[in-house]
C-alpha cells in the first residue's frame, strides 16, 4: 500500500507535467515552430487515445472473464487501419477539405448543413460518451483505492473519491481545452500531451509485463504453463458476439468523439494516415502483448477473488514493488485523463457549436442587438459544456454504482455510437441518401440502442424498472428490451446491435428513396462521394478564418468573376463613403450583395451562402468556397449545354430550310410532270382516236382516209418534238451538255436560222431587216446552238405575230467583252401579264393555231445562251416584241 | 329531231375525231374551241350532251362547269368531262364540280359514244 498523500502528490505533479508539455507546445506553435509536432509520429500516438482506463486495466479483467475475447477490441481497429487507404483516406480528406469541426459537423455537412441532424449526433454522442466517462472515473477511482488500500472491496468505492476525480478532470480540461477559442478546433498542446501520455501508459504497461514475465516467472514459456485451461479457450469465444466486437470496434475509430477529433480534425497532413496505418496497429499490438501473462500472474499470485480489473497495479503491489505500482498508476492515470479531456473537448465543440450557439443566435436575433461577443458565449458554452459531460459521467457512475464490470460498459458506448455509422458510410459513397433518410435512421437506431441496452445497463435504476427488464414494457413479451420482438438466444449487446443497425440502416434506405433532397444537399452530396476526385493538395489553409468582407469578396469572385465583384465591391464602398478598401459588411451591403449573386446561382443558394459567412454560422467559409467551385462548374455546364443547343437549334433550322427547297423542288417537280403529261397525252389523243376510225369505219371516204392519217403524221411528229425539246431541256440543265465555243460571226448564224425557217415555213412569209455590218460581228458561241436559239425567236414570230408578212428587224450594240443582239417584231407584243412568264416551261401564250411547240422553245433558248456565257431575256420597250440575245466576243 | 352534242375542246384534232364518230351515230355536233365562248354557245344550242376539255385557253374547263351549273336553262345539262391531266386529284375536283362523267385523254372511241349516248338519254 501507498500513502494516499503520496498517490495526490504523485498525481497532481503528473498532471502538472503535462500541462507543461501542452503548454509548450502551444508556445512552439505560436512561433510558428512547429517541428516534430507535426510528425506523423505524435499523429500516431495521440491516436492512442483509443486506448482509455478501460484498456489499460480493463482488458486483464476482460481477459481473466472472458479468455481472448478482449482481443477482438484491437483487431478491429487493426482492419481499419491496415486498410486506411479505402475509408480513412477519403474520411480525412473530407474533413479537411470541408472544414470539419466534429462528427457531428460532418453528418450535418453532408446532408445539407441540417442542424438538426448535427443536434441528434450530438445528443446521440454525449449520452453514449456519459458511460464511457463514467468507466474512466471508476477506473480512476479504483485504481487509487487499490493503491491506497482505503476502501476494502470495489464498487463501494466512497463517493467523494470520484467526486474529486470528477472536478479535478474537469478543471484541467477547461484549462486545457478552452484557454482560447480556435476556429478550426485543433490544440497543438492537448495532443502533444496525450501523445506524451500515450508512451508513458505503454511505458507501464510494457513495464508491469516485463515484470511480471521475467520478474515473477522465467520467461514466456514458465508463464504460460500456469495459465488455467481456460483462459486460452477459443471455442467459446469465435461466434456472434466476437464478430459484433470486432465490428464496433472498428466502427468506434470514427464514431468516437475523441477519435474522430484525433484522426480528422486534429489531422495536419492526410498522409500521416499511411504511418498510422502501420505504426498505430504496432502500438496496438505491444499494448495487448502483456494482457493475458498479468492475467495469468494475477490468478496465480493473488488470492482467489481478486478484482482481475486492478490486476496491473495489485500484482506489482503484492509484490512490494511499489514503485512500478505507482508507474503503472501513473500509466492508467495517463489512460484514463486523455480520455476523458479529448471526449470532453470533443464533446463541449460539438454541443456549443450545434446547441448553445444556434439557440443564441435565435434569442440575439430576437432581441434586436446588433453586437454581441460571440468569442465570450463560446468559451463560456464549452466550458460549461465540458463540466456538464463530465458531470453527467459522474451521475452515471453513481445511478449505476459502478456494479457492471468495465468493459461491458464500454461496449455500451460503442453500440450507441455505431449509429452515427449508416449515415456516415451513406454519406460517404451513396449519393441517393438524404436528410430525412439519415435523421430517421439514426432516431430509430438511437431508441432502440437506448431501450435495449444502454436503459438496462442501470439494472432498473433508472427510467425503467428491473420488472420491465425482465418482462418487457407493459408486460408484453414483444417488447422486452433484451429479447425484442421475441429474438431470444442472443447476447444482449449482439441483440442490440443487430436491432439498432438493422432498423437503422434499412430506415435509411426507404425513406432516402421516398423524399428528395435539397440543392444544398446535393452539392455537398456530390463533394463528398467525389472527395478523392480531386487530386490531395497539402497546402489547403489550416486555419479557418472569422466571416468578414474579405470572405465576401472572395465569395463574390468565385461567383460573379474578378471584374463584376470589384465593380460591385468599389460601387458599394463609395456608397458608403468610403475612398478605398473594402465595404463595411453592413445589413444594407449584405442585402445587395446576395441579391447580386441571386442573378448568378439563385435566391436560395445566395442566401444559404451569404446567411452562413455574414450570420457568423458554424460552418467556415471554405465549405462555402467549395459550394460557390461547384455551382461554377454547374454554371459552366449548362453554359456548354446552351451552346450546344444553339448549335442544334442552327442546324435544325438548315434542315428546315433544305426541307422547305426540297419541297419547292417537288412540287416544281410534280407540276413539270403534269405538264409533261398534259402535252403528250394531247397528240397521243389524235393519234389513237384517229387510228380507231380508221380500223373500225370500213366504209370511210378516200379523202377522209387520206386526211386523218395526215393528222396521225402530224400528231406523230408533234409528239416526237416534244419528247426531243424534254430531254434536250434536260439535258441542258443537268450541264452534261457539250459546247463548242468557237469564234464565229453573227451573220452567219442568222443566215442559217432564216434558211431553217425558211424551210419550216415552206415559203417566204418573214421579212429581215438586218445591220449591214453583221458578218463582222464576231462572237464565241456554239454555231448549232446559236442558230437554235434564233430558230426559235424567229419560229415564235412566224406563229404568234399577227401580220400575214411579218417583219424582223436586228439590231446590234457591243459592250467591253459581249454583244447585244436584239430581235424586234411588229406583232401585237405580249402583255405585261404575261411577260413574268415566258420563260417558264409549257407556257403558251397565245392559241394553238400552230400546233408545234410544247412551250418548252425559251426556256431551252435561254439554257442555251446561259451556257454559251451569255443571256436571254425580253426587252419590255414596245410596240411588238423585243428579245435580246447576248453574247460573249471574242 | 337528233339529239345536239357541243364539244368544248382546244385542239382541233381531237376536235374533230369527236365530231367524226358523233355524225356517223346520228349526233348534231358544235364545236368551241375557245373557252369565252363556251357558256354562251351552250346557253344558244340547248344541247343533250355537253364534251368539255378541262385544260382550255383563256378560260378553265372547271370555270365553264361552274358557271353552267349556276345557270337555271343549263344546270341540268349533262357534262362528259376530259382532261390529258391523268391524276385522281383532278378527277375529284371535276365529279364535285358537278360533272357527271370524266374520261382521261387518250380515250377510246366506242367509251366515249357509248357514255354520250347514255347521258343524252337515247
Amino acid at each position: 500500500m501507498i500513502s494516499s498523500n503520496v498517490v495526490i502528490v504523485v498525481a497532481i505533479s503528473y498532471m502538472a507535467l503535462l500541462f507543461g508539455v501542452a503548454a509548450l507546445a502551444d508556445r512552439q506553435v505560436a512561433r510558428g515552430q512547429f517541428g516534430w509536432l507535426k510528425s506523423p509520429l505524435v499523429y500516431t500516438l495521440s491516436l492512442s487515445v483509443y486506448c482509455t482506463g478501460w484498456t489499460f486495466y480493463g482488458a486483464v479483467g476482460s481477459a481473466v472473464r472472458n479468455g481472448l475475447e478482449f482481443a477482438a477490441i484491437y483487431i478491429g481497429p487493426t482492419l481499419l487501419f491496415v486498410g486506411w487507404f479505402w475509408l480513412l483516406r477519403k474520411l480525412v480528406r473530407v474533413g479537411r477539405s470541408q472544414r470539419i469541426t466534429s462528427i457531428a459537423d460532418l453528418v450535418s455537412s453532408r446532408y445539407g448543413k441540417s442542424n438538426d441532424l448535427a443536434v441528434i449526433v450530438t445528443l446521440l454522442a454525449v449520452i453514449s460518451s456519459t458511460p464511457y466517462i463514467a468507466l474512466q472515473l471508476q477506473s480512476l477511482t479504483i485504481s487509487y483505492t487499490a493503491l491506497t488500500g482505503i476502501a476494502t472491496s470495489p464498487g463501494q468505492s466512497p463517493v467523494y473519491i470520484s467526486f474529486w476525480f470528477a472536478v479535478g478532470l474537469a478543471g484541467f480540461t477547461i484549462l486545457f481545452g478552452t484557454r482560447n477559442v480556435d476556429v478550426n478546433e485543433r490544440h497543438h498542446g492537448v495532443v502533444t500531451a496525450i501523445a506524451f501520455e500515450a508512451v508513458v501508459k505503454l511505458f507501464a504497461l510494457l513495464a508491469v509485463g516485463v515484470f511480471v514475465v521475467y520478474g515473477l516467472a522465467d520467461g514466456p514459456a514458465d508463464i504460460f504453463s500456469r495459465a488455467p485451461p481456460d483462459i486460452l479457450q477459443t471455442d467459446r469465444i469465435f461466434g456472434a458476439r466476437w464478430i459484433t466486437l470486432n465490428m464496433l470496434s472498428a466502427m468506434a475509430i470514427i464514431t468516437l468523439p475523441r477519435m474522430f477529433h484525433v484522426l480528422v480534425v486534429e489531422n495536419v497532413d492526410e498522409r500521416h494516415l499511411a504511418t498510422a496505418a502501420w505504426a498505430f496497429p504496432l502500438y496496438l499490438f505491444l499494448i495487448s502483448l502483456f494482457v493475458i501473462p498479468i492475467g495469468i500472474a494475477g490468478l496465480s499470485v493473488l488470492p482467489a477473488g481478486s478484482n482481475p480489473d486492478m490486476f496491473v497495479l495489485t500484482v506489482p503491489l503484492s509484490g512490494g514493488h511499489t514503485g512500478l505500482a505507482l508507474v503503472a498508476y501513473l500509466g492508467g492515470l495517463s489512460a484514463a485523463t486523455s480520455m476523458v479531456i479529448v471526449s470532453a473537448i470533443a464533446l463541449s465543440t460539438m454541443v456549443s457549436n450545434h446547441i448553445v450557439v444556434p439557440i443564441w443566435l435565435r434569442l440575439r436575433e430576437n432581441s434586436n442587438k446588433t453586437s454581441g461577443d460571440v468569442r465570450g458565449v463560446l468559451l463560456a458554452s464549452r466550458r460549461v459544456s465540458i463540466a456538464v459531460i463530465i458531470g453527467l459521467g459522474f451521475l452515471y457512475f453513481r445511478l449505476t454504482g459502478g456494479s457492471e464490470a468495465l468493459a461491458s460498459i464500454g461496449l455500451i458506448a460503442f453500440a450507441g455510437l455505431a449509429q452515427i455509422i449508416p449515415p456516415l458510410m451513406a454519406g460517404l459513397f451513396w449519393r441517393g441518401a438524404n436528410r430525412n433518410g439519415a435523421a430517421m435512421g439514426m432516431i430509430i437506431g438511437s431508441i432502440i440502442w437506448i431501450y435495449t441496452l444502454f436503459l438496462p445497463s442501470f439494472g432498473g435504476g433508472f427510467l425503467i424498472s428491473a420488472d420491465t427488464i425482465a418482462n418487457g414494457l407493459f408486460g408484453w413479451e414483444a417488447l422486452k428490451p433484451r429479447a425484442l420482438f421475441g429474438l431470444t438466444g442472443l447476447d444482449p449487446l449482439v441483440h442490440a446491435v443487430f436491432w439498432s443497425l438493422a432498423l437503422n440502416i434499412l430506415t435509411l434506405i426507404f425513406v432516402s428513396l421516398a423524399t428528395t433532397p435539397n440543392e444544398l444537399e446535393r452539392l455537398q452530396s456530390a463533394l463528398f462521394i467525389d472527395a478523392m476526385r480531386k487530386g490531395y493538395d497539402a497546402t489547403t489553409p489550416a486555419l479557418g478564418r472569422t466571416a468578414a468582407s474579405e470572405d465576401l469578396y472572395t465569395l463574390a469572385q468565385r461567383i460573379l468573376g474578378t471584374d463584376r465583384a470589384y465593380a460591385f465591391f468599389l460601387k458599394s464602398a463609395a456608397e458608403q463613403g468610403l475612398e478605398k478598401g473594402l465595404p463595411d459588411p453592413s445589413n444594407a451591403f449584405i442585402r445587395d450583395f446576395e441579391r447580386e449573386l441571386a442573378g448568378s446561382v439563385g435566391s436560395a443558394s445566395a442566401h444559404a451562402m451569404v446567411s452562413q459567412i455574414a450570420g457568423g454560422g458554424t460552418v467556415s467559409v471554405d465549405d462555402l468556397m467549395n459550394i460557390a467551385d461547384e455551382t461554377a462548374q454547374i454554371l459552366q455546364y449548362s453554359q456548354q449545354l446552351e451552346a450546344q443547343s444553339k448549335v442544334l437549334e442552327d442546324t435544325a433550322e438548315k434542315l428546315r430550310t433544305a426541307n422547305a427547297q426540297l419541297t419547292e423542288i417537288g412540287e416544281q417537280k410534280d407540276l413539270f410532270l403534269s405538264h409533261v403529261s398534259h402535252e403528250l397525252r394531247t397528240p397521243m389523243t389524235s393519234i389513237r382516236s384517229f387510228a380507231e376510225i380508221l380500223r373500225e369505219t370500213p366504209d370511210i371516204s378516200h379523202p377522209d382516209a387520206q386526211k386523218f392519217v395526215s393528222i396521225i403524221d402530224t400528231e406523230s411528229h408533234r409528239l416526237t418534238r416534244l419528247l426531243d425539246e424534254i430531254l434536250d431541256l434536260s439535258f441542258l440543265e443537268s450541264g452534261r451538255a457539250e459546247w463548242t465555243l468557237i469564234p464565229v460571226s453573227l451573220g452567219d448564224v442568222i443566215q442559217r436560222a432564216r434558211q431553217n425557217v425558211a424551210a419550216l415555213d415552206g415559203g417566204d412569209r418573214l421579212k429581215f431587216e438586218l445591220p449591214k455590218d453583221l458578218s463582222q460581228v464576231m462572237v464565241t458561241a456554239d454555231p448549232d446552238r446559236s442558230s437554235q436559239v434564233l430558230i426559235n425567236l424567229f419560229t415564235n414570230v412566224l406563229k404568234y405575230g399577227s401580220a400575214d408578212a411579218p417583219t424582223i428587224t436586228v439590231t446590234t450594240s457591243r459592250g467591253d467583252s459581249y454583244v447585244h443582239l436584239n430581235v424586234h417584231d411588229d406583232g401585237p407584243g405580249i402583255g405585261a401579264d404575261d411577260r413574268a412568264r415566258v420563260f417558264e416551261k409549257f407556257t403558251r401564250l397565245a392559241s394553238k393555231d400552230l400546233a408545234g411547240s410544247a412551250g418548252l422553245g425559251l426556256p431551252i433558248s435561254r439554257e442555251i445562251m446561259r451556257n454559251m456565257g451569255g443571256d436571254l431575256q425580253l426587252l419590255s420597250e414596245g410596240p411588238g416584241t423585243t428579245f435580246r440575245a447576248t453574247f460573249k466576243t471574242v | 329531231m337528233p339529239k345536239k352534242v357541243i364539244i368544248v375542246e382546244d385542239e382541233p384534232n381531237i376536235a374533230e375525231s369527236l365530231n367524226f364518230i358523233l355524225n356517223r351515230a346520228g349526233y348534231e355536233v358544235k364545236w368551241v374551241s375557245d373557252g369565252n365562248d363556251a357558256v354562251f354557245e351552250i346557253q344558244n344550242m340547248q344541247p343533250d350532251v355537253v364534251i368539255l376539255d378541262v385544260m382550255l385557253p383563256n378560260r378553265s374547263g372547271l370555270e365553264i362547269l361552274r358557271d353552267l351549273r349556276a345557270a337555271p336553262a343549263i344546270s341540268k345539262t349533262p357534262v362528259l368531262m376530259l382532261s390529258a391531266k391523268g391524276q385522281t386529284k383532278d378527277l375529284a375536283i371535276a365529279i364535285e364540280t358537278g360533272a357527271d362523267h370524266y374520261m382521261v385523254k387518250p380515250f377510246s372511241n366506242a367509251d366515249v359514244l357509248a357514255k354520250v349516248t347514255e347521258l343524252a338519254g337515247t
